[in-house]
């Protein structure tokens, strides 16, 4: 199989999805003449043309107010915000619009929206730029929230969302673009709200999602050289979340950490915890370990912006604690 | 990196606790819920377990050392480390300083390292009533404790090794791997037994199970007063027919909640007797070869809790109504039983009365709770054949036994005591006015 990084496999599932189904177009801040500001979209507008790669004005409201009014009439808009910071300028169309019209117009109405973003820190973009609040839009029911860690997950969860009926928020990691992976040729659907185990172990359940996915396994890795196996279990999707292989895995292992890039307070972690407690209680052997970003907004400095961030470290250290 | 450990916080009021014995020394390998040093506070000696995993790289205070709660005690780190203890310190140590903490320049310098503070005297040592109260379930984890359950594993008999020593699944297995046949017997079947089978004997486990920290506490503190203290005892047999009388008069008034116990008339007529014997309402103080004769008269009431005894104490009993001591022993003795009990439940009593009467006890005699001098073991009121005006009459007896510390009063006293107690216990309509 050929490895291919997340940027091109993000890339070849958007290719794939518009020369699929010509209701599928993109709009979005220079996805058209420049290319993407990731480049993601790089060679779309030549091949495609200026209707179906739309450039924008400099307003997230606009672009996504714009594209549920495309996805009501029966298009299949995949919009994209330069980063997931710029989402709160849209926040009411998203979580107010997009995630509740088919609920409140009893159905008649379905909002087949895929909104591209990017979240995460790491790359200097100092505090209003480089969030993590993935947490905040998985909190609304009626809207999809997916995150995928792996070129493969990319590619074939972003096909799902394109092809999904309900709007999708579709997160990838800056950090992530350039990481490489196996993605099988042709048509590899991955369907949107199933965790996958990534590398099984039998002394500690390790639960993550996206670019700590990278981390995760990098810590896993340091830690079977120390004779500790880990079980990495990738959730992929935030919403809906599947709890099915955490679960099934926490009841061999009796102990987990969970690793989020955001902030801990309301976090991943506190949720997948939560519901560990709720529905594993008995197989508790040890309080649930939870490793994300120090509670400051994120520092410009390199040196403090690193210490910030989880890192490998900080997931041995968590594990070991547990253990 | 190096890591500071620091000493715990062992109960709800506690402030400081005396490292007593170092158990890892500074170079030894350390592992995560080893043992590292044993604690005395106020309430029992503890074990302090490690919480890292490494090399002790230095004991932060000598042994004998009274610390605050959350003042670091020492640095666990990797072998070899360069370690700054003022900085690692300064991390985690809010509340002042330690005074034991050696500048990381000069480490070869024991004898003036630190103030080193005389281990405590024995007898400044705690009072064994407050003593925490080990009824309580033990520390376990969820999947612990379903497992137990499945096994038909008792908990209390399992030994916890994780952080604060909490009982994990690890321990299960290790109990279980010890005990495998004991935990599950076979309910007897419903067939008779034939007879004269050739079975084996069903072999009980012998088991060597840790002492529980309050009756450690105890054990170590009547070891302490009975070598030190030299006890002499009076025995005094009371006729508590009129006693038993007013009680049952005074009980059909009263609802069956608010009903007295015997033991409440004897407490009120020890502390009134106490008024004339400020000899037996003191205690010893070695240090300063003095005798505290105590202003307040709080009459202590020994009451059995599970794996040990506490005293639940009155205060300023002399001043009170038989029905309030009544009333207020009734709630410190329920919170004593249930695990409950606060502070000033068992802090500050001046002379203990131990009740057995319950028991069909003829008499006893009991250890002086230090640091107080004297205290009384009351034995049941029986019905016995007395003398009286030459004629063999049925009456109502119940004896006393005052174990008094002799380095305090005589056996004179102690008799005089007694004898006063009779004023009281014979003629109890006193009780009252």
């Amino acid at each position: 199989m050929p490895r291919i990084t997340v940027r091109e496999a993000i890339s070849q599932a958007l290719w794939e999805e518009m020369e699929r189904d010509p209701n599928v177009f993109i709009l979005g801040e220079e996805v058209g003449v420049w290319g993407g500001s990731y480049a993601v979209t790089k060679g779309f507008y030549d091949h495609f043309g200026p209707d179906r790669v739309k450039d924008t004005p400099i307003s997230e409201a606009a672009i996504v107010g714009a594209a549920i009014g495309a996805a009501l009439t029966g298009l299949r808009p995949v919009a994209e915000l330069m980063t997931i910071n710029f989402a709160f300028s849209a926040f009411e169309h998203i979580v107010n619009q997009a995630a509740k019209m088919h609920y409140m117009f009893a159905g008649q109405m379905k909002v087949p929206l895929v909104i591209r973003t990017v979240s995460g820190g790491g790359r200097q973009l100092a505090a209003t730029h480089s969030q993590t609040p993935d947490v905040i839009f998985a909190h609304f029911p009626g809207l999809k929230v997916v995150a995928p860690g792996t070129a493969e997950d990319a590619k074939g969860l972003l096909k799902s969302a394109i092809r999904s009926e309900d709007p999708v928020l579709f997160i990838e990691s800056a950090t992530l673009y350039q990481s490489r992976g196996e993605v099988g040729e042709g048509e590899n659907l991955v369907p949107i709200g199933i965790s996958k185990i990534q590398r099984t172990g039998n002394d500690v359940t390790l639960i993550t999602y996206s670019k700590m996915l990278e981390t995760t396994l990098k810590a896993a890795d340091s830690l079977a050289q120390e004779g500790i196996e880990a079980e990495v279990i990738d959730l992929r999707t935030l919403r809906p979340l599947d709890m099915g292989p955490v679960l099934e895995s926490f009841k061999k292992t009796n102990r987990a950490v969970v690793v989020e890039e955001g902030w801990r307070s309301y976090g991943v972690g506190a949720e997948v915890a939560a519901r560990i407690y709720e529905e594993a209680f008995d197989y508790v052997d040890a309080p649930i370990g939870r490793v994300a970003q120090k509670e400051v907004p994120l520092p410009y400095n390199r040196t403090l912006e690193q210490l910030a961030l989880p890192q490998v470290e900080d997931v041995i250290k968590a594990v070991k604690e547990v253990l | 990196m190096a890591e500071i450990v620091t000493m715990p916080k062992l109960g709800f009021d506690m402030a400081e606790g005396t490292l007593v014995r170092w158990v890892i020394n500074e170079g030894e390998n350390v592992t995560k819920g080893a043992v590292l040093a044993e604690i005395e506070t106020d309430k029992a000696t503890v074990e302090v377990e490690s919480t890292h995993e490494g090399v002790l790289l230095r004991h932060l205070v000598q042994q004998g050392t009274a610390v605050p709660v959350n003042d670091p005690i020492a640095v666990v780190g990797v072998a070899g480390e360069e370690v700054d203890v003022d900085t690692l310190v300064g991390q985690k140590s809010s509340a002042g300083q330690p005074e034991a903490a050696p500048p990381p320049a000069e480490p070869a310098k024991p004898a003036e390292a630190a103030p080193q503070k005389p281990a405590q005297e024995p007898t400044a040592a705690p009072q064994v009533e407050e003593a925490p109260v080990s009824g309580e379930p033990p520390i376990a984890s969820p999947l612990a404790r379903s497992m137990a359950s499945e096994l038909g594993i008792d908990m209390r008999s399992v030994r916890g090794t994780g952080p604060g020593g909490r009982i994990t699944k690890k321990d299960i297995e290790a109990f279980q791997q010890k005990a495998p046949e004991i935990t599950r017997v076979e309910p007897p079947s419903a067939a008779p037994t034939p007879a004269l089978a050739p079975t084996q004997a069903f072999v009980r486990e012998t088991r060597n199970v840790p002492l529980p920290k309050l009756r450690a506490a105890i054990g170590r503190r009547m070891a302490e007063s009975m070598q030190q203290a030299p006890h002499f005892y009076v025995t005094h047999e009371y006729d508590v027919g009129r006693l038993m009388e007013l009680r049952q008069e005074i009980n059909a008034l009263l609802d069956e909640d608010d009903r007295l116990s015997v033991n409440d008339f004897i407490v009120k007529a020890v502390a009134l007797t106490l008024l004339e014997f400020p000899n037996l309402n003191a205690s010893l103080d070695l240090k300063k070869a003095s005798v505290v004769y105590h202003g307040e008269i709080n009459v202590g009431v020994a009451v059995a809790v599970e794996n040990g005894l506490l005293t639940v104490v009155n205060r300023n009993t002399d001043q009170k109504a038989l029905r309030q001591i009544s009333a207020e022993l009734k709630i410190t003795v329920k919170r004593a039983r249930e695990g409950k009990v606060r502070p000033e439940d068992i802090e500050g009593s001046t002379f203990t009365v131990s009740n057995m009467g319950m028991y069909d006890v003829d008499q006893f005699t009991a250890i002086i709770n230090p640091p107080e001098a004297a205290i009384l073991a009351v034995g049941s009121a029986m019905q016995t054949p007395v003398v009286v005006e030459g004629e063999i009459k049925v009456g109502l007896r119940m004896k006393a036994t005052l174990s008094v510390d002799h380095r305090v009063s005589d056996g004179t006293e102690g008799a005089r005591f007694m004898q006063a107690l009779a004023k009281y216990i014979e003629a109890p309509m006193r009780l009252l006015i």
